[in-house]
């Protein structure tokens, strides 16, 4: 039986119409990043046919919901969620998931590519990008294309990495969820053109604009609800040619002469545990992650397993589909 | 760190954040060093964090431009073809904060293919730093930018000669710079112009003061970046919200979503929706925070109003007191976007605010020359040319001149085929002398008086060759409608020019315009509850189209009168054939003249094989079926 996340219930309440509201203490900085990411929800909400919202439980999407479930308060957002999970989740993301939809009404989709785990493929037996092609890249378009949405809300950010940078904030992706990074539409002020063909899909980036400082003082300042990896704990961990690695269950493979010690660790980004490398911290609060973050010297994608791959890795998976 | 440390460092960055936010871009020609000055302004900022810098000097040595050092260029550039080929294809945008201030910057590519890049980030830019090459001095790119970032409404521009140390550093060549930039840019609406030498590559004068240039003594560019003022006085705006998405939960929950783009509101304020005339006053500003008691500039929310009211996406919600233009033309200023040549009279989908409405470009007054910025006539308007044209809208949109308001005086065109953004539009002025007199809403509406005399209005527009037999078919048809109990009205061609239309001729222009005013006549009576049949020669589809565009679905029935030109010619009821073979009339239609058949009328008449009489009845089963 897992626990119930008081943190969670406390939060969903605050959307209860009925309950009283909480004031905003936003700075004016991310007020108007708000606002902004509200608009272009609102604009996905009003000219798209079927939209989903792409969940992967971590910060970003945390903050995405979040602003999703304000703006169009007090209706619920007009679109159900969709998490592409691979079976190698954490398990403290899929009880934040599960607990976090359920307690705030919101219809969830699970996605998985259920062919390729039943085949025996895993991370352990599986080159990292080739797995990432597979359990995400196929995965998604797989569910896009099932329940043929026709718009999916992303949480990427331009600051995050290079590629990304590059990308409008309506991305147009090709019948075969390709991107064509050469041949973006003009996007001029916020006049999005959310016209498509037959079987095109747009990938909508309502974060484009915020960093990832913005993106933990919104969830301080919200008292937003975030799995809580992010924060220091002792962690059964394997040190793995200086990437530590969490156990999170019994199906991890050991190396010879390997074995889990207790470490003081905590995660800047999230995704599949064997392939998350996390950092020895003992930053166990909101307050202290960001002060850490500010002093910190290396970006946040370090820990990715999965983008330490090549230096345009990103941009070669967003062309094959992926976010 | 302490607790303490800990709240103050997070009080920092986030004072730093708040304090005015810059947006700006660099642009300029091909080469001109934008995506170095951008490397370097981040680079010296400490602002590339270590694994960052690992990959930038791997990266150098793979496709660096300049040989062993690290190419500052590719933490910018970062597509693939953009790094194998050394050049931006697409803006780049980036973050970074100082003590003073946070930026947002955009790299925009300088090659002209890629301008409308340019323009999508500068689009929403305060400031631009447009670069130059001290070995090339001023292009036609830069100017061409220049014009751009003119056009856009940016006020403040840096003009940053760059790559001075491929100059020797020398200060004339500076000045030769600048002064033939002030010359040629001295009519475009820049507030404040301050030139920099600097060199991006090596960074004198970017963060840090250059010793090789002594003579300079003005602000570095970081230092005047952090430093300018680029606010804008709204002073006291006019309250507008352009509406998003109308929020209905419940029965008992009826909101109008949208960001405020322009003054104040307040609950208990009176507002009028800006098309229909409606007025009415705002009861409640909901936000998921709680209700506020004001909404400003910026800010999204959700109004509930005091009265149920129609309101759909596209309406905007105004002051009472300074409402924006209500029109159906206007004049603007066109960026073309795309290869694919604009073309006048075709139709694209004009999207402004939240109205997306089809729309044409009725005619290009002028192009503009980036380099001289001179008129020039022109038919279309090519990828990368800049417009003056008149555009025309099938509905009335509402509209502000894109100075006073960007959100409500900027438009985007698209392509209804390929669903491209071709264009990017800036409105100037509204074209109809009527577009300020706005709507007065009344009362008493078409619906009611239409349920008053039992019928559904209409109009029925008969088209046909000069004595194909349109003003003999409707009589009779409207002898039928009245023997039915119908109000009906007739307009025919030739009545109207004895009296309405008696100060117009047949030039093209005129010809035009006398069908514009029958079809308004004929609206204001359809509005009345009329049942009205019209019957002109209307030969072009064009006009047709016009008029059924002032009309709402079902409520125009085209009838084609499709007599063959040799059967009317023998009728001849008039004699004019005989004129117009004659040479005694020009432009007469069928001869000299075109006729259009319609491509989709609602009732062909085939005249030759039936009576007039039969014809009628042909329409009049339609009317009965379809009203
Ligand atoms: N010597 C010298 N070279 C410079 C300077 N600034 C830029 N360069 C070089 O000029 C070349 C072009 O620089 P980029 O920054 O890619 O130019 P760009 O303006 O971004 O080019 P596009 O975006 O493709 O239009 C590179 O090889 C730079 O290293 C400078 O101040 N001095
Ligand atoms: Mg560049």
């Amino acid at each position: 039986m897992t626990e119930t996340r008081q943190d969670i219930v406390h939060y969903a309440a605050r959307f209860d119409p009925a309950m009283p509201r909480r004031s905003s203490t936003l700075s004016s900085h991310l007020r108007a990043l708000e606002a902004e990411s509200i608009f272009i929800m609102r604009e996905v909400a009003a000219e798209m046919a079927n939209p989903v919202l792409l969940y992967s439980i971590g910060k970003d999407s945390s903050v995405m919901l979040h602003l999703a479930m304000k703006a169009f308060w007090p209706a619920k957002p007009p679109f159900p969620l969709m998490h592409i999970a691979t079976g190698w989740d954490f398990r403290d993301m899929i009880v934040h998931r599960d607990q976090l939809t359920s307690a705030l009404g919101l219809r969830l989709l699970v996605q998985a590519n259920d062919a390729a785990t039943a085949a025996g493929s895993t991370p352990f037996n599986t080159d990292s990008r080739e797995w990432a092609r597979i359990m995400l890249i196929d995965a998604l378009k797989a569910g896009m294309d099932r329940h043929g949405f026709d718009a999916a809300f992303g949480g990427g950010r331009r600051d995050e990495e290079k590629s990304r940078a590059k990308e409008r904030v309506f991305s147009v992706r090709s019948a075969g969820h390709g991107w064509d990074p050469r041949n973006q539409r003009p996007e001029l002020w916020h006049l999005y053109n959310t016209r498509v063909a037959r079987g095109e899909t747009i990938r909508v980036f309502p974060l484009s604009n915020w960093t990832e400082f913005d993106i933990w003082e919104y969830i301080r300042l919200e008292q937003i609800p975030v799995v809580p990896l992010y924060f220091a704990r002792h962690r059964p961990m394997v040190d793995r040619g200086g990437t530590l690695i969490m156990v999170d269950d019994e199906r991890m493979q050991f190396k010879p002469g390997e074995t889990a010690t207790e470490r003081l660790v905590r995660f800047r980004t999230l995704g599949d545990w064997p392939l998350s490398g996390a950092i020895e911290s003992d930053a166990d609060t909101v307050e202290q992650v960001i002060a850490e973050m500010l002093s910190a010297r290396t970006s946040e994608r370090q820990g990715r397993l999965v983008d330490s791959d090549e230096a345009a890795s990103m941009e070669k998976k967003k062309r094959e589909g992926y976010f | 760190m302490t607790r303490q440390a800990e709240a103050v460092a997070i009080a920092t960055r986030a004072e730093e954040a708040a304090k005015g936010l810059l947006r700006f871009l660099t642009c300029g020609s091909v080469d001109d060093g934008k995506s170095t000055l951008i490397g370097r302004l981040l680079y010296d900022s400490k602002l590339i964090m270590e694994d960052q810098l690992r990959s930038l000097a791997a990266d150098s040595k793979k496709h660096g431009t300049v040989g062993e050092e690290i190419d500052l260029a590719l933490l910018v550039d970062g597509l693939e073809a953009e790094r194998q080929q050394g050049i931006t294809i697409d803006v780049a945008y980036r973050f970074f904060s100082t003590a003073r201030r946070s930026f947002i910057v955009a790299d925009t590519p300088g090659h002209e293919q890629y301008s409308r890049n340019m323009a999508t980030g500068a689009s929403t830019c305060d400031l631009a730093i447009i670069l130059i090459d001290a070995r090339k001095g001023v292009l036609t790119q830069t100017l061409r930018h220049s014009y751009l970032v003119h056009l856009l409404g940016i006020k403040h521009v840096v003009v940053a000669v760059n790559k001075m140390d491929l100059v020797g550093f020398a200060e004339e060549r500076f000045d030769e710079i600048v002064a033939d930039y002030r010359a040629a840019t001295s009519q475009l609406a820049f507030r404040h112009v301050l030139p920099i030498p600097l060199s991006a590559r090596f960074g004198d004068n970017v963060t840090m003061p250059s010793n090789r240039m002594p003579w300079y003594r003005g602000a570095m560019l970081l230092e005047h970046l952090e430093a300018v003022n680029v606010a804008v006085d709204a002073g006291d705006a006019a309250f507008a919200l352009p509406v998003q998405w109308v929020n209905r939960p419940h029965q008992d929950f009826r909101g109008f979503a949208g960001t405020v783009v322009s003054g104040r509101i307040a609950a208990g304020d009176p507002i009028v929706v800006a098309k229909s005339g409606r007025a009415t006053r705002v009861s409640r500003i909901v936000t998921a925070d709680g209700d506020r008691d004001a909404a400003t500039t910026g800010q999204a929310v959700t109004l509930v109003l005091d009265e149920e009211i129609d309101i759909a996406r596209g309406d905007v919600l105004v002051e009472p007191r300074a409402r924006p233009e209500v029109a159906d033309q206007f004049a603007a200023h066109l960026f073309w976007m795309h290869e694919e040549p604009l073309l006048p009279g075709r139709r694209y989908v004009l999207k402004l605010g939240t109205q997306l409405i089809p729309a044409t470009i009725t005619s290009i007054r002028h192009k503009i020359d980036v380099n001289t910025q001179k008129q020039q006539p022109g038919r279309t308007l090519e990828l990368n040319e800049i417009a003056f044209c008149n555009l025309h809208t099938t509905q009335p949109i509402v509209f502000t001149p894109y100075t006073e308001n960007r959100d409500l005086g900027g438009f985007i065109l698209i392509d209804r085929t390929t669903n491209q953004t071709v264009g990017a539009g800036m409105v100037e002025f509204g074209l109809r002398r009527a577009s300020n007199i706005h709507h007065q809403h009344v009362d008493i509406d078409k619906a009611r008086r239409a349920a008053q005399k039992g019928q559904k209005p209409c109009l029925v527009w008969f088209t046909g060759l000069s004595g194909a037999g349109k003003s003999t078919i409707a009589n009779i048809l409207e002898r039928k409608l009245v023997a039915q109990g119908a109000h009906t009205y007739l307009l025919d061609g030739d009545n109207v020019r004895h009296g309405l239309n008696k100060d117009l001729g047949f030039t093209d222009a005129d010809r035009v315009e006398n069908i514009r005013r029958v079809g308004e006549v004929a609206k204001l009576m359809v509005d009345a509850g009329l049942i009205v049949l019209a019957s002109f020669i209307s030969p072009f589809q064009d006009e047709r189209r016009m008029v059924r565009d002032l009309f709402g679905e079902g409520e125009f029935i085209e009838v084609f009168v499709d007599t063959p030109l040799a059967v009317a010619e023998t009728r001849d009821t008039k004699g004019l054939y005989k004129k117009a073979r004659a040479g005694q009339i020009k432009h007469f239609t069928g001869i000299d003249s075109p006729y259009e058949p319609p491509e989709q009328a609602e009732v062909t008449v085939a005249t030759g094989e039936l009576s007039a009489e039969a014809a009628a009845d042909q329409i009049l089963a339609y009317l009965t079926s379809h009203l």
